[in-house]
């Protein structure tokens, strides 16, 4: 199990207006199975990948999303956040097996 | 509007991270929108009560409204304010960009609650179900999925007044990618 988790997260280096919104990048290592796939030997590869990555924020959740097993290996996922103060946002990864992963951005407002 | 210009400076801000290889990518997309943009004009006639409208949607359509309205809640699906930025044709089927917008206020009485995308011809079409709030600033994301051959996409936003609205995309694939 090389190849999984490694979460990045990164946000705008520049200080933020209050009320901008703020574009966050993440990314992580997971093969993302879809459980469709057979291995070489035509035994089924069973499912695992990606079921969802939250988003919190001055202590909300701002985004969420929901995965089948059709989004790619190694996923990227973006999206914004409504500036208000400085602090950080959170992300976590949720997969299939059970396993977490987390990793954060601080942005900044001026 | 101002998000037209914000959403491109993000572009050339991405550009500049990921060089030369992603210029060409970004640049088909950019070609790709206005087409997209009238083609979302045409069924948008959908703010008039629907008094008994039923959908006149091809045979396979059928079975995605059905869908939609189990994921999202009942109602017509207005063509219009989403933006799927996708090329129409995909180099590599395991990894398709899908970068989506919906063009919306995100204010505390008036902003998208839900982005759903689907792949109509996936056993499976609900690939990814997206949540916000009005703290979210702006109901646009960015991801990237497996396709093993040719599909209509569809990119369905909810508000949290119950109001749908769409884009659909038929994109292919030069070499599909749900094999590895």
């Amino acid at each position: 199990m090389a190849d999984i988790g490694e979460p990045k997260v990164r946000g705008p280096e520049k200080p933020l207006k209050k009320g901008e919104a703020a574009l966050i990048k993440t990314l992580i290592k997971h093969p993302m199975e879809s459980g469709l796939r057979k291995s070489a030997e035509g035994e089924p590869i069973p499912a695992h990948y990606i079921e969802t990555v939250t988003a919190e924020y001055g202590g909300a959740t701002v985004a969420k999303a929901t995965w089948s097993g059709a989004v790619s290996k190694n996923p990227f996922f973006s999206f914004y956040v409504k500036a208000d103060k400085s602090g950080p946002v959170s992300v976590t990864w949720k997969d299939t097996k059970g396993q977490e992963w987390k990793e954060k951005v601080e942005i900044k407002v001026e | 509007m101002s998000i037209q210009s914000e959403s491109a400076l993000t572009r050339r801000k991405f550009l500049g991270a990921m060089g030369a290889t992603g210029v060409v990518c970004v640049t088909a997309g950019l070609v790709a929108m206005p087409s997209l943009g009238q083609a979302a004009d045409a069924p948008a006639a959908a703010d008039a009560p629907a008094a008994a409208a039923p959908a006149p949607a091809p045979a396979a359509a059928v079975n995605m409204d059905e869908i939609i309205a189990k994921d999202l809640g009942p109602g017509k699906v207005a063509l219009e304010k989403v933006k799927i930025d996708t090329p129409p044709k995909a180099e590599n089927g395991a990894l398709v960009r899908m970068p989506i917008a919906v063009d919306h206020p995100m204010e505390a009485d008036n902003y998208i609650s839900h982005l759903a995308i689907y792949v109509d011809d996936n056993p499976k079409p609900l690939v990814g179900m997206f949540e916000f709030t009005p703290a979210s600033g702006k109901a646009e994301v960015e991801m990237r999925i497996k396709m093993a051959k040719a599909s209509q996409v569809r990119a369905i936003a909810k508000s949290n007044k119950g109001n749908l609205y769409g884009a659909i995309l038929k994109i292919e694939v030069a070499e599909g990618g749900c094999a590895g």
